[in-house]
């Protein structure tokens, strides 16, 4: 039965995750490139969220929702067959069309995320061919496997809200999206810092609060269990901050606006998949792991591997979704604020099935992306021209500049 | 009549253009401009890694005179954008062919 209560706050959820995206995401995205490249990021977290929902009305909601086999659903609900205004969605006190939504919105943040790998150099043609068919090869089954009732889920892997579903997956073919691409000319010597700082911090500001529909939303139900995941959610992304900020004040004697907010990013990232297992203590411990080891990941991905990964979306986003379903096995005892371990089921037992689900998702993603890559490239190419990339993609893609100042705007 | 062009630090311009007021400087332009001396560029550190910024923020500070002040202005430019540490810019002084009020057609030191 429809529970009034629950499907208000399944709306506002959506709302909320759908506005980490846009403009969320976007911004945080945005203000990390060149001026030059400005248009095309927003351009592509626009242009994927609709393509996204078109793709997810047309079936991916159903390869991921539908039916009950282990490795990916089926097609009875394409085109959303069959979808009445006042059905409950299965296991929920909400309506059909709320849950799709809900979920929908996920499906749209997670390749936008990959975004952040391939800037200031892909092709937008590239993006769009990629970011669809990563959706029904990639997204759509891995949902299932966790959330739509598949083998992972029937295993007893705890992914709250993502870590494995969205992070994971993102974060792993985000590197290899920017190793199939290449280094941005004059990376990691010459490259210029980003652009507008501030407006980082707008966009992580925005996702900071949106998480909380992420988290808290996952939920389902207006309840104990949203109100505690936003707690943990608030205070992981709260302790992940202050640890960022503090390890670059330490090292380089400034506490950077850029980190600190990517601490915040990290420390959302990573109590995703444990906001519904939790306590307070958890999202301390997790708050501060996370933000260490994203921190230690960023360097070693860029610095000591060289890969340009662009915006560390592998470094943030995919170490932090892995750390925090790792992390969700020992921090969801009782004794530590959690709620427990099923019956038979033992931090270790737990532990072994997390990290099972990190490890296939991670080859199925990665493999799945190396595959998509080379269809892309050869389809449609995966880079754009030397000289387009030294003229920015803002003008040369979609023919529009970011900032037109010069002469106080007046024309010329 | 001289065109004196100093390039300074850009906080420096608001003490600069007082004391240019002050010693009868009637009009002037500043740009925003970049560019590095001895000073070379600097480094910002974002998420730990080092950004090389060749080229340093300075304003670009252009004045003309006439030739009996040019040596006392440059000395006041000299002297209050100063700050003793490396980047404080430089001073370039040219001869001034000649001047044209636009407005009025004057031609020369009156249209200074």
């Amino acid at each position: 039965m429809i529970n009034g209560a629950d499907t208000a706050w399944m709306l506002t959820s959506t709302v909320l995750v759908l506005f980490m995206t846009l403009p969320g995401l976007a911004l945080f995205y945005a203000g990390l490139v060149r001026a030059k490249n400005v248009l095309s990021v927003l351009m592509h977290c626009i242009a994927i969220t609709a393509l996204v929902s078109v793709l997810w009305y047309a079936g991916a909601y159903s390869l991921a929702f539908s039916g009950s086999g282990p490795l990916v659903g089926d097609l009875s609900q394409a085109f959303l067959i069959g979808l009445e205004r006042n059905a409950v969605h299965p296991g929920t006190t909400i309506p059909d069309t709320v849950y799709i939504m809900y979920q929908m919105t996920f499906a749209i943040i997670t390749p936008a995320l990959i975004i952040g790998a391939y800037v200031e150099r892909i092709k937008f043609s590239a993006v769009l061919l990629f970011s669809g068919l990563w959706i029904f090869v990639v997204y759509a089954p891995v949902a299932h496997w966790v959330w739509g009732g598949g083998w992972l889920a029937v295993m007893g892997v705890k992914d709250f809200a993502g870590g494995i579903v969205v992070h994971t997956t993102a974060g792993i073919s985000a590197l290899v999206v920017a190793v199939a691409l290449g280094k941005r000319d004059g990376f990691p010597q010459h490259l210029q810092p980003p652009h507008a700082p501030w407006i980082v911090m707008v966009g992580a500001a925005m996702l900071w609060v949106g998480w909380f529909g992420f988290n808290a939303g996952s939920a389902l139900t207006a309840g104990g269990d949203a109100g505690m995941a936003m707690l943990v959610t608030h205070m992981a992304a709260a302790v992940a901050s202050l640890t960022w900020m503090g390890i670059e004040w330490a090292r380089y004697g400034k506490p950077s606006l850029v980190g600190t907010v990517t601490g915040t990013i990290a420390g959302l990232a990573t109590i995703t998949p444990a906001s519904g297992y939790v306590g307070p203590f958890g999202a301390l411990v997790i708050g501060i792991a996370s933000a260490a080891i994203c921190y230690g990941a960023v360097q070693l991905v860029k610095l000591r591997f060289k890969i340009d990964d662009a915006l560390d979306v592998f470094a943030v986003h995919g170490v932090g979704g892995m750390t925090g379903t790792l992390l969700t096995a020992p921090l969801m005892a009782v004794e530590l604020g959690g709620v427990g371990y099923g019956d038979g089921v033992t931090m270790t037992s737990q532990f072994v099935v997390q990290v099972i689900g990190v490890a296939v998702t991670l080859v199925w993603s990665g493999v799945a992306s190396v595959i998509l890559v080379k269809i892309t490239q050869s389809l449609v190419g995966l880079r754009v021209r030397h000289d387009v990339e030294t003229q920015g993609l803002d003008l040369t893609t979609h023919g529009e500049a970011g900032y037109n100042l010069a002469f106080g705007g007046t024309g010329q | 009549m001289k065109f004196i062009v100093a390039i300074i630090q850009p906080f420096r311009m608001d003490t600069v253009r007082e004391a240019l007021n002050d010693a009868g400087v009637t009009g002037l332009t500043v740009s925003e401009v970049r560019g590095y001396g001895r000073q070379r560029g600097h480094k910002e550190v974002y998420r730990g890694a080092e950004y090389t910024i060749n080229y340093v923020p300075k304003l670009k500070l252009e004045v003309a005179v006439d030739d009996d002040k040019a040596e006392e202005i440059s000395e006041i430019i000299m002297r209050t954008a100063r700050t003793g540490k490396i980047g404080d810019g430089k001073i370039f002084v040219f001869d001034l062919q000649s001047v044209l009020r636009i407005r009025t057609g004057e031609v020369g030191p009156q249209a200074l």
